[in-house]
């Protein structure tokens, strides 16, 4: 018989009047290779059918299942019960909205977030479709995919500290994505029109530099890398400005 | 109720749905996309090889073009697709891959140069030319002629997505996510939007809209063990198969991944097969070449399924506590290509097996992995039997992939068909006058709340939904699977049959307020079952062998009597087994029906006459 385990899940659901936060408990029997998937959703099927949380493509590529697993923010899907004592507690990510029990409204925010970066490619040209494609540098394709890569869990959200205090805090997601534009040779926006959206206290200046965000992502992106490259370029571009004045 | 009007109503945010949406903001048409997640979690994220497109940069790619291109999707799919669309498709995809570069995805290119790869299990060397530098380059895929699949490592689908996502920032194209249709609007002849459910706060809201998509994906999840994501449930096609006027096609094709990983039916990327990895058994031997002497790895997804399932049967396979299974060899690759352009594979199995695959094999078997079948519509996208509805990507039988899909080719369908049928569904909308009837509105919202109140207060019986899901989904692995037979088949249908009578009869556990997941299932399950009652009582009656459907006792294609595609309606709600029509499997033959070149088996030609 396999261990038996101790689910603490945090449980509300804001639409029903009579429900208030609180803590319930389920027992279940580890089985082999069983991950918090796995196990959310035999709690679900044979113990709560309310219970609500969120998964999607159950192998870490989609990022919905972003949860506060024993206080750290991580993917449910890849988390295995093996690696994980016998009693598990499990909370919503903090900064979204909840929706109820362990599932947040992440949509909403990363919306908002990639309309305040404008993460598109920012181009004056047009589509040719008779032409060939423009050329670009394979190594150049490998470094813009590098920080395409996260999958806006909002772990990394979830685990700053400035997000935690002030909800106008851009957040390393942003700040990578922004990244992931200036060296993107198909976007034509200068440093300055860059440091009008990060140059400020909600953006690049807002990081306290606890390297949370870094040590949660579950798809290793080089978060605070990324932080320290957009600083001294946007340093840079500051000065710049302060000598033309 | 709150009432939301649009031109166009996108059902479905994934690739094919946005793309869709992309060409109608661009016509100015105001224009919303309903999610079941937010847009960017849509399952097109988890494709990982790569796009088919002849751009023949590369290469291994050298004389590629969309007439090669054509006869491989056409032979691919068991002549079973219909060719007027497969050319179409195969002509517009260079472009479509250019526009997404020029969008902003990273694809892998070409460097110039000598480089290895390695074809089933042996190193080669090839040199790629000075004057395509920095030209978008390729791999290879199953039942390719050239290198044709461009990809971004091994997350093309995910770096796609995002590209696209962002397109729809900029343009405007609002995405309603976390908002799931639970109905149709229509009078039968015309589609005047959708009622849907907000997974937030559980409340109904009426979209109205001249012309509407569903672009929901794959309906994988009325399987147990499928590669799709847990949203891939037919939640699209269920809206279109309760409109009693709207036939689904082709639905008993159902395609099994060579790749799934054992036990959790995760999918490793055929292009682990296409940059050179190789099948081995428990002898740790290679065996497709011994059945597939020309292509070995590299045939189809439906021959190689089979071959696996049969070598299995041969008493070849690796025993587990799962059942058995195959080896996948990609060690050979090397660290550096492991980690670089097969990094999610990587990462899948170091996060879910615990095993390290550049050291170790990969434990694999088929798995469903795609159904070919799905909303029929025509050429342009419009869905049959309703005006203004419309779909695209696999939702759809637009019917390229007849009854086999190459790898590749169908997250190129999403973009290329999202923009077809997106020009399409753009000019009709532009030129609709459509008059909204508010009794067939009000009545359908109606309908709606009453059934979800049925389902709340136990009034149709008091099954438990997880238990009716479990019980279809293994009627149908036990009875529609890679091998199929009569007795089985019927057995199935009869099994699916009594299960249709309890999800008739399925109460919530829970109160059902809010966003209820339990609530969301009930909604679905019954047109579930109808689904896979389509997928079965259509495979007990094709009685013939073509890609991956696969008859045992009908071993042949039969061209004669069976170069159709099935038409399964579920004409009226108290029906307990859907009416089957068929038609041409295609209108215009560029190429006839002849051999594949991979996947022996015997042909009942077309020109035999019939005893």
């Amino acid at each position: 018989m396999g261990r038996l385990l101790q689910f603490n899940i945090f449980r509300y659901n804001p639409q029903d009047p009579e429900s208030v936060p609180h803590t319930d408990t389920f027992v279940l029997e580890e089985t082999d290779s069983m991950t918090l998937f796995i196990a959310l959703n035999r709690i679900r099927e044979e113990q709560d059918s309310s219970l609500q949380f969120d998964f999607c493509c159950r192998a870490g590529i989609c990022g919905s299942c972003g949860m506060v697993i024993n206080g750290r923010p991580g993917l449910a899907c890849h988390t295995k019960t093996k690696d994980l004592p016998s009693d598990v507690t499990l909370l919503p990510l903090p900064v979204f909205r909840l929706v109820g029990d362990l599932s947040v409204d992440t949509g909403s925010w990363f919306r908002e977030m990639y309309n305040t970066v404008e993460s598109w490619i920012h181009t004056k040209k047009t589509f040719d479709p008779s032409a060939l494609e423009e050329r670009m540098d394979n190594g150049t394709a490998e470094g813009i995919y590098e920080l395409d890569r996260c999958v806006e869990c909002g772990c990394c959200v979830a685990a700053c500290g400035t997000a935690r205090m002030r909800q106008d805090f851009l957040g390393a997601v942003a700040l990578n994505r922004i990244a992931r534009f200036v060296i993107d040779p198909r976007d034509e926006r200068t440093d300055q029109e860059y440091y009008d959206i990060i140059g400020n206290d909600h953006g690049i200046f807002g990081c306290m530099g606890l390297l949370a965000c870094e040590d949660v992502c579950p798809k290793h992106l080089p978060l605070q890398n990324q932080l320290g490259f957009l600083r001294r370029k946007m340093g840079i571009t500051a000065l710049k400005s302060i000598f033309r004045k | 109720m709150q009432t939301v009007y649009t031109d166009v109503l996108v059902i479905g945010a994934g690739l094919a749905g946005e793309r869709a949406a992309l060409e109608c903001a661009d016509a100015g048409l105001s224009t919303i996309c309903l999610s079941v997640v937010p847009a960017r979690r849509s399952h097109s994220s988890a494709a990982q090889g790569g796009m088919q497109a002849a751009l023949g940069n590369c290469a291994m790619g050298e004389g590629d073009g969309p007439d090669v291109h054509f006869a491989d999707t056409v032979k691919g799919s068991d002549w079973g697709c219909d060719q007027e669309v497969a050319r179409l498709f195969v002509d517009t995809a260079p472009v479509e891959m250019r526009r997404l570069a020029f969008w902003g995805v990273p694809w892998n290119r070409v460097v110039p140069g000598k480089s290895s790869y390695f074809k089933g299990g042996q190193k080669y060397e090839k040199v790629e030319k000075e004057e395509n530098k920095g030209l978008i380059t390729a791999r290879a895929f199953g039942g390719t002629a050239k290198w044709r699949t461009c990809y971004v490592s091994d997350g093309t689908g995910h770096s796609v997505l995002f590209t696209m996502d962002n397109r729809c920032a900029q343009l405007g194209v609002e995405v309603h996510d976390k908002t799931e249709a639970v109905s149709l609007i229509h009078d039968g002849e015309t589609c005047f939007g959708a009622v849907a459910r907000c997974l937030k706060t559980g409340e109904l809201r009426v979209y109205l809209a001249k012309a509407t998509m569903i672009a929901t994906g794959g309906f994988g999840r009325i399987y147990p063990n499928t590669t799709n994501a847990v949203i891939c449930d037919g939640g699209g096609h269920i809206l279109a198969v309760n409109t009693g006027a709207v036939p689904m096609g082709n639905m008993e094709a159902v395609q099994f991944h060579p790749t799934g990983i054992v036990p959790t039916d995760i999918l490793v990327t055929e292009g682990c097969r296409g940059d050179g990895g190789t099948l081995l058994d428990v002898n740790q031997e290679r065996f497709m070449h011994i059945y597939e002497p020309e292509k070995a790895e590299l045939a189809s997804r439906d021959v190689v399924s089979r071959w696996m399932t049969h070598h299995i049967r041969q008493g070849k396979g690796v025993p587990s506590p799962y059942g058995e299974h195959l080896w996948l060899d990609i060690r050979h690759l090397g660290e550096k290509h492991i980690t670089g352009k097969l990094r999610e594979v990587y990462e899948i199995c170091t996060s879910f097996l615990g095993i390290n695959p550049i050291h170790q094999l990969i434990p694999v078997r088929p798995t469903h992995h795609y159904s070919m079948g799905g909303v029929r519509t025509n050429k342009d996208g419009a869905a049959y039997g309703l005006k203004g509805l419309f779909s695209a990507g696999e939702a759809a039988c637009w019917d390229m992939h007849g009854f086999n899909r190459l790898g590749g080719n169908s997250l190129a369908e999403t973009v290329v068909a999202g923009g077809i049928v997106g020009r399409k569904m753009a000019e009709y909308a532009l030129g609709a006058e459509v008059i909204f009837k508010s009794t067939v509105i009000d009545g359908e919202a109606r309908a709606q709340e009453e059934r979800i109140q049925a389902l709340i207060s136990g009034k149709n019986g008091s099954q438990s939904v997880y238990k009716v899901r479990a019980a279809m989904q293994e009627a149908l692995n036990k009875g529609a699977n890679i091998f199929r037979n009569a007795p089985d088949l019927e057995a199935c249908v009869a099994t699916l049959q009594d299960v249709l009578g309890r999800a008739r009869e399925v109460g919530l556990k829970s109160s059902g307020l809010g966003a209820s997941p339990e609530l969301a299932a009930a909604l679905k399950i019954e047109g579930q079952v109808k689904m896979a009652l389509m997928v079965a009582h259509g495979a007990l009656q094709r009685t013939e062998s073509r890609g991956s459907h696969n008859r045992e006792d009908f071993p042949a294609r039969n061209d004669r009597d069976w170069l159709v595609r099935t038409l399964a309606t579920w004409k009226s709600p108290e029906d307990t087994l859907p009416t089957l029509a068929y038609e041409p499997a295609t209108q215009v033959f560029e190429i006839p029906p002849g051999d594949r070149g991979y996947g022996k088996t015997d042909v009942i030609s077309a020109e035999s006459k019939k005893e």
